[in-house]
């Protein structure tokens, strides 16, 4: 099953393409994050997903089929937005009433025990909580609606390091419990390596890497070897090359037919790393199914209406 | 708060922690926290390994590398998951014999007093003997394997 299914999607905000031909199948059971650089179309496909926006162009299912924005998809799908906003004059208290009156679905019990282990006091106003306690209700929040999908964007960007992992901590203890199917959208490369399970590179509103987190850094190598002989890899994979004078090292997409050869070394990636190096090179890309480079041709070009 | 997990994966006597500065794939670094547990006599048959969900809670990882690193101890005969009641040690792993440990121990000695001979520094010898290591483990037919389908250890001794 795919939580998220999407092709040639497009979202046009006053003449301007936020995201064009984004091709995307992202199944679920995963925590998928989304990374890509400022302006690359992440909060928009978020909001596209969670029905918040209408697609310019495009189809874009959820949850198998379901269309974004319809009652079984609002059903099935927690949002918590950037900067989890809150009613700051609301208590926590009164966030859950509203909460419940709000949703069909809201088990309130299982919010305000998760709220008493986690030491935030429901009669405190939102506005009064920490950072990291906003965040902390918000999830819950979203997790009392008992969603299929948790979507989230941005959620840690502005917390300390000690709320951050408290954060995820909360998202995969649901993933584990109840089988949660997660996507959220990321600065923090590294919060994300052992966080993700799959990831998509968006830029410049386009696909630029998707898939397993494992089998992406299986299936690329640094290799690390005499300058002179980087010329034998020029037919081959190459992601990114960083050259000295004298030695080199090569990002490659590591293949059975490409043994390193004699005097080479050979190092795994890190996913911090690839990501940088993807996003490093524009035109390489690394998508399952038929490889499409992100690139200025755009087939079955439609303008953008203002 | 979730930091308190990290003291309340009861029911195991062990707890795992991340290096994550190391490189080594996470799931790979579990599997290896509960063969060195093994080797010291931290865990032993019929111990049971931190439930999955207090692993998440305080790693703050990913359910499917924990769940990795336990089907991968599984394949490697060192483990047995129990449907609902989570993942314990083999009852008939056994550690590596200590008179075999003795040999494996002199003839390294013997190999590096050669090293220190012919000049070779620590770090000589370290880098020297993970090549090699790395070249045997990678070798076609893998590690090898005790009858009883169990690992031998032999290759993590040093």
């Amino acid at each position: 099953m795919n939580v998220i299914e999407s092709h040639g999607l497009g979202k046009c905000y006053r003449g301007t393409w936020a995201l064009r031909e984004c091709s995307v199948a992202i199944p679920s059971d995963h925590v998928v994050a989304l990374v890509g650089p400022n302006g690359s179309g992440k909060s928009t496909l978020l909001n596209l997903v969670v029905g918040l926006a209408a697609p310019t162009v495009g189809t874009l299912a959820v949850l198998d089929g379901i269309t974004p924005g319809s009652p079984e998809a609002l059903d099935a799908i927690a949002f918590v937005a950037q900067d989890t906003p809150l009613y700051r004059n609301l208590s926590a208290s009164e966030t859950l009433r509203l909460a419940q009156s709000l949703n069909r679905h809201f088990d309130r019990i299982s919010a305000e025990a998760r709220l008493a282990e986690l030491g935030i006091p429901l009669k405190w106003k939102a506005g009064k909580l920490s950072g990291g306690q906003q965040a902390q209700l918000a999830l819950t929040l979203a997790l009392a609606r008992r969603p299929r999908l948790l979507v989230l964007d941005e959620p840690v960007a502005r917390l300390d390091p000690l709320a951050r992992s408290d954060f995820m901590a909360t998202v995969l203890q649901a993933v584990s419990d109840d089988g949660v199917s997660v996507v959220l959208s990321s600065h923090v490369l590294t919060d994300l390596e052992r966080v993700a399970d799959y990831i998509i590179l968006l830029r410049d509103g386009g696909v630029q890497l998707a898939g397993e987190v494992d089998a992406l850094l299986d299936s690329h190598r640094v290799l690390t070897g005499p300058t002179v002989e980087a010329e034998c890899y020029s037919d081959h994979p190459v992601i990114h090359a960083q050259s000295g004078r004298t030695q080199t090292h090569l990002l490659v997409r590591a293949t059975a037919t490409n043994p390193v050869p004699a005097g080479w070394e050979t190092h795994r990636v890190g996913l911090e790393e690839l990501t940088l190096a993807y996003l490093r090179e524009p035109g390489a890309s690394a998508l399952p199914g038929p490889s499409r480079a992100v690139s200025s041709e755009r087939p079955n070009e439609v303008r953008c209406p203002r | 708060m979730q930091t308190a997990a990290a003291t309340t994966e009861t029911g195991s006597p062990i707890t795992f922690r991340l290096d994550r500065g190391s490189g080594v794939p996470t799931y790979l670094q579990l599997v290896h926290q509960v063969e060195h547990a093994l080797r010291l006599g931290y865990l032993g048959p019929g111990d049971r390994l931190p439930r999955v969900k207090d692993v998440v809670a305080s790693l703050v990882i990913n359910p499917n590398t924990v769940l990795k690193a336990y089907r991968e101890l599984e394949t490697k005969g060192l483990t047995v998951g129990k449907p609902g009641q989570g993942t314990f040690i083999h009852p008939s792993v056994r550690p590596v014999a200590l008179p075999e440990l003795t040999d494996l121990r002199r003839t390294l000695v013997d190999w590096l007093t050669t090293a220190e001979r012919v000049g070779l520094d620590e770090d000589g010898v370290v880098a020297l003997f993970a090549s090699v290591m790395r070249e045997h483990l990678e070798r076609p037919d893998g590690p090898h394997i005790g009858e009883d389908g169990t690992r031998t250890g032999a290759e993590d001794v040093a």
